[in-house]
């Protein structure tokens, strides 16, 4: 199947030298929730700008739907709805007619049910009379969100939807995309919340200045990057750890009674086996055993390391 | 064409407008009859006539262009620069709207006020003076053209503009000077050799001639020159659009 939005080789360099994307190559399904995860200035922002129209890349190109952006950026506009970081809102504005007003400029005519049906899912119905200064932060969102699905949009662009917001409100816009998901709308999400892209994404991108260092469905990236922690915890302290234990790479915790051994998930050989052997023979009694997960955000640290540490190389 | 887009952006601006009527409509009024007290009775009393027309006549379609000016580079630079300010003109342009549906939606909305405010003006000296319309038609047609020509100049002043002091700058401190002495409360006639060709490269000066012939059939120079001049500005202030919109300067990062 094509894809609904396909990046080839974009690059954006600015008036005064800095290269906020290096050639980035990407294709998006339509359906899915494909999140952008990268630190500030990576050029996640820059990379959806230019989709959406509110940047001019300096090469490469991009279709929507396949239309080309800047040739039929009618058509390919049209397929687009943008949720921007900032709070960008007439806060002056009644609810309702700002949404509808937000159909109109896509060329989009009368469709009160329509509107109506956004808004009550948005749960912004009963507030639809109100001028947007009198809503809470959530709410202000929440018509942004309207806004932008006003014109029936395939794709969502969600530039840091829940950046700045407390946990309460984060939860209750994970709810919202849940939702849009369901309905079929494909979103893209910028973030650098980790445990964004884990709870709401298909696939996770990592993009760090400028450049996508890769672009993996989140339990595939989950799997083979992640590495596991064994901890077994002794029924008594120990001074240290037999060498036996030392050599198979264990460390021992600050309370002498828990032993750590990192292993990875997707090696033909975990060790664990043998591993538990040798605490056995090295006399020591287990009490307790636990596994745990590295999280996206070990996974992310590591590349991001790994890109500083190539340019290191490359610089020497 | 986009027209939906057109007519919200229209609306929109023409919704801002009306929220603050008072503001919008009683100000002109009030300082329109403020210039008849002070010029038109004051200082008036003393002027007989100026080419045969009385003088309080003589100074309504200067004012009347002072006004319309004023107005339609305010309107239309603050009509532009606030979604800037606001950060809400991500949603014009990432909308399927090409240059001349914003323009027309902006500029439009812009010029729909000053006009609006030029008849108003129009009506409140009818309270003060005896007026004769000479080419009512023409009037109206030079009203038009004016409004939407700076308009369109107010619109790049709009996007030019860093903050609200630089929206004001251009109003104050080069439509009014111009205004003044382009001839909106006197015959350029009246003014010794030298300086009559000095106001010659005023702009402002062929506006009031050429709007002042449509009220009483004469002019300081021949109303094809003022339309002639007219249509320059707007072809200038058209390019400049254009231009701006091609590169994205102040727009477009």
């Amino acid at each position: 199947m094509a894809p609904i939005i396909s990046v080839k080789n974009l690059q954006k360099t600015y008036d005064n030298g800095f290269q906020a994307l290096k050639g980035v190559d990407l294709d998006i399904q339509e359906g899915e929730v494909l999140a952008l995860l990268g630190p500030n200035g990576a050029g996640k922002t820059t990379l959806i700008s230019i989709i959406c129209g509110l940047a001019r890349a300096t090469g490469g190109s991009v279709t929507v739907g396949g239309y080309d952006i800047s040739k039929d950026f009618r058509e390919a506009r049209k397929l687009i709805g943008l949720v921007p970081q900032e709070m960008s809102i007439e806060i002056f504005e009644k609810v309702e007619p700002n949404v509808k007003h937000s159909r109109r400029l896509f060329g989009k005519g009368k469709n009160d049910a329509y509107v109506e049906q956004i808004l009550r899912d948005l749960t912004l119905w009963d507030k639809k009379d109100n001028r947007i200064r009198e809503l809470s932060g959530g709410m202000k969102r929440r018509v942004m969100i309207a806004k932008a699905l006003s014109h029936e949009p395939r794709i969502l662009f969600l530039d840091e939807p829940t950046a700045g917001v407390d946990v309460e409100l984060r939860k209750e816009m994970w709810a919202v995309m849940s939702e849009l998901k369901k309905s079929g709308v494909t979103i893209i999400l910028t973030t650098h919340y980790i445990e964004e892209a884990e709870a709401m994404a298909d696939r996770v991108g990592v993009i760090s200045k400028g450049e996508l260092l890769l672009v993996e469905e989140t339990n595939t990236l989950m799997k083979s990057f992640g590495k596991k922690m064994l901890e077994i915890e002794l029924d008594k302290p120990v001074d240290a750890i037999p060498p036996a234990l030392l050599d198979r790479g264990v460390t021992l915790g600050e309370d002498g009674r828990t032993l750590y051994y990192s292993y990875d998930t997707a090696a033909e050989k975990t060790g664990i086996t043998d591993l538990l052997a040798e605490v056995r023979k090295a006399g020591l009694t287990m009490s307790d055993l636990s596994t745990r997960q590295s999280s996206l955000e070990d996974i992310f640290v590591d590349l991001v390391a790994k890109q500083k540490e190539e340019e290191t190389e490359d610089a020497a | 064409m986009n027209w939906h887009a057109v007519a919200a952006i229209y609306r929109f601006e023409m919704a801002r407008t009306f929220r603050s009527i008072g503001q919008s409509v009683i100000s002109p009024v009030v300082s329109t009859s403020l210039y008849f007290v002070v010029f038109g009775t004051a200082i008036g009393s003393r002027i007989d006539t100026v080419e045969g027309i009385a003088y309080g006549a003589f100074i309504v379609p200067g004012l009347m262009m002072l006004q319309m000016l004023m107005q339609s580079v305010s309107n239309a630079a603050l009509g532009i620069y606030f979604p800037k300010f606001v950060g809400t003109i991500y949603e014009v342009l990432s909308a399927p709207v090409s240059v001349p549906e914003i323009v027309m939606g902006y500029v439009g909305a812009a010029a729909t006020k000053a006009l609006m405010i030029g008849l108003i003006i129009l009506g409140t000296a009818s309270f003060f003076v005896d007026l004769q319309i000479a080419h009512p038609v023409a009037m109206l047609a030079f009203m038009i053209l004016t409004c939407v020509t700076f308009s369109l100049f107010g619109f790049i002043i709009g996007i030019w503009a860093d903050n609200f002091e630089q929206v004001n700058l251009i109003p104050m401190l080069v439509i009014t000077p111009l205004v003044f002495l382009g001839g909106a409360f006197y015959s350029i006639s009246m003014l010794p050799e030298a300086w009559q060709t000095v106001a010659l490269f005023n702009p402002v000066v062929y506006l009031v001639s050429g709007f002042r012939w449509s009220f009483f059939a004469m002019s300081d120079v021949p109303v094809g020159i003022s339309l002639v001049a007219i249509g320059v500005v707007l072809v200038a202030c058209l390019a400049v659009i254009t231009a701006i919109f091609r590169t994205g300067w102040k727009l477009r990062t």
